[in-house]
């Protein structure tokens, strides 16, 4: 039985069985002489859909252009313009000094809380929890993530600040004050609207962060140099250290400097409950404290006009930029350094 | 047998005490009963932190215990068991306890917001704005609109932007040096600060509007650049996890690229990519600090997203606990209520995402 | 011009005494001699007419390969291949791992440029036209040319009927529901899986056996009426039994289509092919070539080549 060509007509039924003979090939030769060279294989489909998808990646490209662009337009005006419409007119390296040294400040404070606890957590979850629970466990981890900055904001100033200043500061004023950060002539903060408070705040946000990478590393150690290590007869954490944790150091790097990159940026939680002050200060258990450049901006933003309008703006790029230099070299760390105990 | 002896090595090379270690198979064992042991004494331990008080102080109780288990633990198992062990039960009990410390803010912030949010959580509250509205009273509804407004425009911008990026990453972009430039881009857009995204609307409107220009669609602007590139990456590691055999089967068939790429790839990867999107969009839906700076505040309802301020959820309860009217605790009870409003829209868009997951997979993929 | 009795060669194929009759030819070919302990003398001889399978059949269909080189970027994968392959017959390629069998199967239905940087020099003819000819579309040739893939690969989501029908579907062409049912109902019959799925044609693709996946993939390819049924490996991931349906299933279909395939599994090809191309390489990095182009027969028991001796034999492979 031969199949007869077909034409590709929109109408036709697909198979119809004629009889066989050459006649018919030859025509139907005929018809598919059409075939090779239908209209309608989708070619202006393709056109436009690749027309989409390459604009949409070059719009990736045209937007990060712009935002440089409009930052540095909007910005300038603040080295240029008539400073006497400033409202404490200061040089700009003045005003931006201490806003940068607070958002540096209370970020790396954030930092240096949040990442042990995040390791100890992600190590629980990738070795110690139950397998069965460990997807729940992390479940729990990602719902720390989905809750709004300013909702930890309003807990950190109505729940936590309060809890802290009735029990840690008056704590540390009393025993730590010998050290710079908890001791100076300025009085220990009654309301807990400090820098420690907000530090503490922040690192419970980027700790899901720092968990959720380092979860990820954990669990990718090979198999094979964790039996080793417990084939030579190593306790649980033995065999962690030897094996897991050197694996997972450049990605716990890695997610640490993303939680860095991520404190740095946040604005809410250090706007509704710092105190500020303009200047340096290190003691962090004060209601006399270095803003951050986020939040100062969120602060003074809605009933500033001219020029310091600008100002912000250029505060904002510098912000940006310190972001950006932490962000590559996380990727940097991320793609490059995954050793660990592998060659 | 004594021939055998002969060429047997020595067992006696090191001290008495190491070879008791070594030769120790068994030993005293901490485990079960001993742990909860441990663990009941440091929560009587920490309970005593009750007594200078005379009322109970949870977070102190809870730090109290952890810190007397982790110690208690190592000392208790350095007797009963060996070193070695005891540094192991050290390790357990820090990383369990760091768990159980993170669940504690967990806890505090979700029962917090139900307690104080309840305050405010009727009827009035969601049916009224604050136009006219000083001291009690008042509501969120123009909240809730705004929100509305420009979390929608906000998805309507970013999806195609995101899944069309992701499209060409995936199917166009291969190896070429534009395919790495925009991925590295996407990389720098995911840590753009959010006040950035909102300064950068802010001065692209201000191009087109003038100084002190506030709108929601400048918001949802500034939203879309924060929604975008994490679209961008679930869309793309969904549409990675499609087999290439599908896109050849398809191709096979004489399927032109396009619709291939709609027909077949796409469905495969709807449910992934769906979820993907819903998470997007709880993330930028608690978004406050680049409204601020677009969108602001105003007091009643504004459905024009072209001009004029239109206020958010996540404003509206910065605005309210932070400038309170008077008297202040009406202010800071609306604040929670918008607070309770914003986490249960999260959590439902969260169970939407897995539900989402659940029902769309298809079968015959992992 | 004489033409072999087609069908007379069709069915001595399939039936039992295949082995027998192609024993025959050989004794009376003098290519075996009467101690092969293959033999059976008393076989019957089902035709006394040598077929000669190697000259070019003047029916629709045939393929006819002219100096053709395929090249990924600046690599070379296959050079110099030039062949013709009948209609109505099974057309097998085999040869060692990575000697350009695939990739030259590939190029027949334009498959090999879903890669970037893919191009042939040579033509490849069929009915009058070369499919690298200018101004063909590689995917109108791909709607002629069908092809059943490695493993199999049903659409995931949708349903057994839906995937037979996807080759239509996708291309947007408008059936009216009984005529859908009728192409779905004809093309698992001559898929020889209507009987096993009739009463579940509503369930997704995936959830059937390998074997009923593949002969699945095999019915959505012969849906869309191809000239030419292209099959790589189709057997390799499947298990014995559905192995033998499979072939089964080929020689079958081998009536109404062109079928080529290409095969890791040499007994395969001696079961089922008429005729055989051996494909060899000389090193990595080099280009595959034909070595050997033959009737099935020959290239299993007396190959003119060294090399294609050596493989047949298990020299190397």
């Amino acid at each position: 039985m031969l199949f007869s060509f077909n034409t590709f007509s929109e109408s036709e039924h697909v198979m119809t069985d004629t009889d066989t003979g050459s006649a018919s090939a030859q025509q139907s030769s005929a018809e598919a002489d059409d075939q090779l060279f239908s209209k309608d294989t989708g070619k202006l489909g393709d056109r436009v859909f690749r027309g989409l998808s390459f604009g949409a990646a070059g719009l990736i490209l045209v937007t990060l252009a712009a935002v440089a662009i409009f930052l540095f337009k909007e910005g300038l005006p603040t080295f240029t313009g008539d400073q006497d419409e400033l409202d404490n007119a200061e040089s700009f390296l003045s005003y931006v000094g201490p806003l940068i040294f607070g958002t540096v400040y209370i970020s790396a404070l954030a930092l240096l809380i949040a990442t042990p606890v995040a390791v100890a957590v992600a190590l629980y979850i990738s070795h110690y929890s139950p397998r069965k629970l460990s997807h729940t466990l992390g479940y729990f981890i990602d719902i720390l993530a989905a809750i709004p900055s300013v909702v930890y904001g309003i807990w950190g100033i109505g729940v936590l600040a309060p809890i802290l200043s009735g029990s840690l500061y008056p704590w540390l004023d009393d025993y730590a004050s010998f050290l710079p950060f908890f001791g100076s002539d300025i009085n220990v903060s009654t309301s807990g609207r400090t820098m420690l408070t907000v530090a503490i705040v922040l690192a419970v946000m980027i700790l899901p962060i720092i968990t959720a990478i380092s979860r990820e590393v954990f669990l990718q150690t090979p198999r094979l140099h964790e039996e080793a290590s417990l084939a030579l007869g190593a306790t649980r954490w033995e065999m962690v250290r030897q094996a897991v944790i050197p694996y997972g150091r450049s990605g716990v790097i890695s997610g640490a400097m993303l939680g860095l990159g991520r404190a740095l940026g946040e604005t809410m939680a250090v706007a509704i409950i710092l105190s500020p002050a303009d200047g340096y200060f290190w003691n962090i258990i004060t209601n006399s404290n270095s803003n951050t450049i986020a939040a100062n901006i969120a602060l003074q933003f809605p009933e500033s006009s001219g020029l310091e309008v600008n100002r912000l703006i250029a505060t904002g790029l510098v912000l940006f930029m310190i972001t950006f230099v932490v962000n590559a070299i996380a990727r940097k760390i991320a793609n490059t350094g995954f050793s660990g105990a592998d060659g | 047998m004594s021939r055998t002896t002969e060429y047997l090595p020595s067992l006696d090379t090191g001290s008495d005490d190491h070879r008791q270690d070594h030769d120790k198979i068994t030993s005293g064992s901490l485990a079960g009963r001993g742990m909860l042991g441990v663990f009941g004494v440091a929560v009587v331990v920490g309970a005593l932190t009750w007594l200078p008080f005379g009322s109970v102080n949870w977070a102190r109780w809870i730090v109290v215990t952890l810190i007397s288990y982790i110690v208690g633990t190592y000392a208790v198992a350095r007797i009963v068991e060996s070193p070695r062990q005891a540094t192991d039960r050290l390790a357990t009990a820090v990383v369990s306890s760091a768990f159980a410390l993170v669940l504690l803010p967990l806890i505090s912030v979700i029962w917090t917001v139900i307690d104080k949010g309840s305050n405010r959580f009727d009827w009035q509250f969601y049916s009224e704005t604050m136009r006219g509205v000083v001291g009690e009273g008042g509501g969120a509804y123009h909240a809730i609109i705004g929100t509305l407004i420009i979390t929608g425009l906000t998805a309507l911008f970013a999806v195609p932007f995101g899944l069309f990026t992701a499209i060409y990453l995936v199917e166009y972009g291969g190896n070429s040096r534009f395919a790495k430039a925009v991925t590295g881009l996407v990389d720098v857009m995911t840590g753009i600060p959010s006040i950035v995204a909102g300064l950068f609307a802010y001065a692209l409107f201000v191009l087109i509007d003038g100084p002190g220009h506030r709108s929601g669609l400048a918001g949802a602007i500034a939203l879309t650049l924060l929604m975008t590139p994490v679209v961008v990456r679930a869309s793309e590691e969904m549409l990675r996890l499609v087999p290439n055999e599908l896109r050849e089967a398809s191709y096979a068939l004489g399927v032109p690229k396009w619709k291939t790429i709609v027909k077949v790839v796409l469905p495969t990867a709807i449910a992934g990519i769906l979820t993907g999107i819903v998470l997007a969009i709880a993330r930028v839906i608690g978004e406050t600090a680049p409204l601020l700076v677009t969108a602001g505040l105003a007091q009643g309802t504004n459905w024009n997203p072209l001009d004029g301020r239109m206020t958010t959820l996540p404003v509206y309860t910065y605005q309210a606990y932070k400038f309170p009217t008077l008297p202040p605790q009406a202010s800071i009870d609306r604040a929670w209520a918008a607070a309770l409003t914003l986490v249960i829209i999260v959590a439902v868009l969260f169970t939407a995402a897995r539900l989402l997951s659940s029902i769309l997979k298809p079968q015959g993929l992992k | 011009m004489n033409r072999p009795t087609i069908s007379s060669v069709s069915s001595a194929r399939s039936s039992p005494q295949h082995q027998q009759s192609t024993q025959t030819q050989r004794l009376q070919n003098g290519e075996a001699n009467m101690t092969d302990s293959r033999l059976d003398t008393s076989a019957a001889s089902a035709q006394s007419a040598a077929v000669d399978l190697n000259a070019p059949v003047d029916l629709p269909n045939r393929i006819d390969v002219a100096d053709l080189n395929i090249f990924y970027g600046d690599f070379q994968a296959v050079e110099d291949v030039s062949m013709t392959i009948n209609p109505q017959s099974i057309t097998a390629l085999i040869g060692p791992s990575g000697c350009g069998k695939s990739t030259f199967l590939r190029s027949l239905n334009r498959m090999h440029e879903v890669i970037n940087g893919a191009y042939v020099q040579g033509s490849v003819v069929i009915n009058g036209h070369d499919l690298y000819g200018p101004g063909v579309d590689p995917v109108a040739v791909r709607r002629k040319i069908g092809m059943v893939f490695q493993r199999p690969n049903p659409f995931p989501t949708m349903s057994i009927a839906d995937n037979v029908l996807a080759g239509q579907r996708l291309n947007s062409r408008r059936m009216n529901k009984p005529d859908a049912e009728d192409l779905v109902e004809k093309s698992l019959r001559g898929a020889n899986l209507w009987n096993e799925v009739k009463d579940r044609l509503g369930k997704p693709g995936s959830s059937l056996s390998g074997g009923q996946q593949q002969r699945l993939c095999i019915a959505r390819a012969i849906a869309v009426s191809p000239d030419v049924l292209l099959m790589d490996e189709p057997c390799s991931a499947l298990d014995p039994i559905s192995t033998l349906a499979i072939e089964e299933l080929m020689l079958e279909l081998k009536s109404s289509y062109n079928i080529v395939i290409v095969t890791h599994n040499m007994q395969q090809a001696a079961r089922v092919s008429d005729r055989t191309g051996f494909f060899n390489i000389e090193g990595t990095g080099k280009p595959g070539k034909l070595i050997e182009m033959d009737a099935t027969e020959k290239i299993f028991s007396n190959p003119g080549e060294r090399e294609t001796q050596d493989y047949v034999t298990g020299r190397f492979g």
